[in-house]
């Protein structure tokens, strides 16, 4: 599938995408006009708290909304070619082959069941014309390729047998398995230790560019995607607020939400002070007000804030806010 | 109320926790025909855990899933009896007190718990919910309740008019201030707080942790604070545990553990955390991952792990000594 202008178009290129829920009272919109791109080997971060719409993001890019939610608008493109345009037969040719995804809970992808072997092998087999035989020595060979201790044996355990750890390593093997040009993780790690996630971050990092797969990392844990990620997105109330090189973003945000996550973070207090805090809670989607979606908490806001902010773009530096932090460290005023 | 400060509030000697599993009939009759003993299934969740709680001080216990920090707290609290070991509150044996009197000092001892959605009775008000315990207890009447939450739910940052609702009318953020409500109801002296903020979104648990560091000040409360994130633990901690396997590997400042950690897997723990700091950097990250509880390794319990392990780690369970005044270690390298 490698095409020859691979180093100029973006592996993925999400552009206005919009995805509502039909409720009482009209339609929640809880992906709204959300646009990004990857590029081959690039980690792409997106940051946001519970409620944001990051996890919803991904899901409408694989086209897994389930009603009541459906996709309201926008564009998926994969390679230069609109996923949302596909029916669902050539959809299912695209999941779990070009696009894989990789959520918290590895049980999302595993079938209790079954055994590893017979659900790797399925998997390969669902997508490429190989052997059963073949099969199963690809699904070894991903398996020694995540790091898991003695695979031909775990190829015949069943995923009760497994610990949290291996079960997520096992689901990567799985995502691996089509060598994918994207791979999407929903909170990988969350659930996983700390020394855990540090061997799962190593995994994926060198993977990532070994293969030149392209790696949308969804979480809530700026400090990982400060590690892991080249660019990162920060979303609230559905929409990105804030994206850019990590570096940019984290060292001088310009959101006032950016820099109010940041600032709270324990590391950027004095010990024992009290942390600065955002106030207030993230409203649910259903009650988010008009225009900024962050007004409502911003120690900033002013009247103008009711209307959506345009997008400034500096350098690759974008946010949407009109009043952006000037201070180089962002620290948020209490 | 016993002020002198050269007797710990809580102290903790030498305690154990272990659980069984249940042997079943069919069990039994296949230890009995093939003449084996059997105690393979016992987890040795706490294993010969010593620490001491001073007042007015903030404990962090870290450790991954299965160290036993949670078992530890339980125990603390009480909510577990320790299998041996004893527990003392102001220099009493807890677990010799006669039963009456034990439960009146254990109130002083309240936990908080990690999920806020779990740790609630769903079909309780708010007000019965923080105001039974003391009305059963009979530090306030039933008359009083209403009062008497109403000023408890302001102190943790609530709206008082809120009292008859019920929890699932409330956000994350909020249910994790009705928890902490009800611990305080009681009056107690140590909170044990197990992961309390870990189920938040970043931007509550700041929230959250201001509170802890306000009720601490305003109502001299001592902690107990376990959890996973070292972040949280190095900003509020006065002095950290570190637990492996069942046992305390390190204990030491706040500060002076985060800067001069002594043990590898301390060392291991502060290198896998990602801090906010760092840019795109290579995790190295340590092997392995923690054995299971009912087979800890012979030895030193993380030597399968660690990258300095010799001959002597794998036969001979170092002890936890001082290195430096004040911060201990469980490591045979410290002898040279």
């Amino acid at each position: 599938m490698t095409r020859p202008d691979d180093t100029m178009q973006p592996t993925l290129a999400v552009e206005h995408l919009r995805t509502e829920f039909a409720a009482r009272g009209g339609a929640v919109t809880v992906v709204n006009d959300i646009s990004f791109t990857v590029r081959r080997g690039e980690i792409l971060g997106i940051v946001g708290e519970s409620g944001s719409g990051k996890s919803m993001t991904a899901y409408s890019i694989m086209r897994l909304v389930d009603a009541p939610g459906c996709i309201a608008g926008g564009r998926v493109l994969l390679n230069g070619q609109d996923l949302l345009g596909l029916n669902e037969e050539q959809m299912r040719r695209v999941r779990g082959n070009r696009i894989a995804m990789i959520f918290q809970d590895p049980m999302m992808t595993l079938n209790p069941v079954l055994r590893i072997d017979t659900q790797m092998i399925e998997a390969v087999q669902a997508h490429q014309k190989v052997g059963r035989a073949q099969a199963r020595e690809m699904a070894r060979a991903a398996l020694a390729r995540v790091g898991l201790p003695s695979p031909e044996e775990r190829l015949l355990a069943y995923p009760h047998q497994f610990s949290g750890g291996m079960r997520q390593r096992v689901a990567i093997a799985i995502a691996l398995l089509n060598q994918p040009d994207l791979i999407l993780c929903d909170e990988p790690t969350t659930a996983l230790d700390v020394t855990i996630q540090g061997q799962i971050l190593h995994e994926m990092q060198t993977l990532c560019r070994a293969s030149g797969t392209a790696l949308v990392w969804i979480t809530h844990d700026l400090a990982v995607v400060a590690g892991l990620a080249d660019r990162v997105c920060v979303m609230y109330g559905g929409r990105i607020v804030e994206s850019g090189h990590v570096r940019d973003v984290l060292e001088r945000p310009r959101h006032p939400y950016t820099a109010g996550l940041i600032a709270s973070s324990p590391s950027r207090n004095r010990r024992g002070a009290p942390l600065r805090q955002i106030a207030g809670a993230a409203p649910p989607p259903s009650e988010l007000p008009s225009g900024c979606p962050f007004r409502t908490r911003c120690p900033h806001a002013t009247p103008v804030c009711a209307t959506m902010p345009e997008a400034d773009v500096q350098d690759g530096h974008m946010w949407r806010c009109f009043h952006p932090m000037r201070e180089p460290e962002g620290a948020a005023h209490g | 109320m016993d002020d002198r400060d050269d007797v710990p509030l809580l102290e903790l000697r030498d305690v154990s926790k272990r659980f069984a599993q249940p042997v079943d009939l069919a069990e039994r009759l296949a230890r009995w025909l093939t003449r084996r003993g059997g105690n393979e299934g016992v987890v040795h969740a706490v294993d010969g855990v010593s620490l001491a709680i001073r007042r007015g001080e903030v404990v962090g216990l870290v450790g991954e899933s299965g160290s036993g920090k949670s078992t530890l707290g339980r125990v603390a609290a009480g909510l577990h009896a320790p299998s041996s070991g004893t527990r003392r509150w102001q220099g009493a044996d807890l677990d010799r007190l006669p039963a009456a009197k034990r439960r009146r000092r254990q109130l002083a001892i309240q936990m908080i718990f990690q999920d806020p959605y779990a740790s609630l009775n769903p079909r309780l008000r708010v007000q019965d919910i923080v105001g039974e315990a003391p009305v059963v207890h009979r530090m306030i009447t039933a008359a009083q309740q209403a009062d008497y939450v109403a000023e408890l739910l302001q102190r943790v940052g609530l709206d008082a008019s809120l009292m008859r609702r019920y929890p699932h009318q409330f956000s994350g953020g909020q249910r994790a201030r009705i928890g902490i409500a009800r611990a305080l109801a009681v009056r107690p002296e140590l909170l044990v707080c197990d992961e309390a903020v870990a189920a938040l979104d970043v931007s509550i648990q700041a929230q959250v942790l201001n509170l802890f560091m306000h009720l601490r000040a305003e109502l001299r409360l001592t902690y107990l604070f376990i959890s996973h994130d070292l972040g949280v633990v190095r900003h509020i901690a006065d002095r950290v545990l570190v637990m492996y396997l069942g046992r305390i590997v390190e204990s030491a400042p706040a500060e002076e553990l985060f800067t001069r950690p002594n043990h590898p897997y301390t060392m291991a723990l502060l290198e896998a955390a990602p801090v906010l700091e760092v840019r795109r950097i290579d995790f190295r990250p340590i092997g392995g991952e923690m054995p299971s509880p009912l087979r800890p390794p012979f030895g030193c319990r993380f030597h399968p792990r660690c990258p300095h392990a010799m001959p002597r780690c794998s036969a001979e369970e170092p002890a936890l000594r001082e290195v430096v005044p004040g911060h201990f270690s469980a490591c045979h390298l410290n002898d040279g």
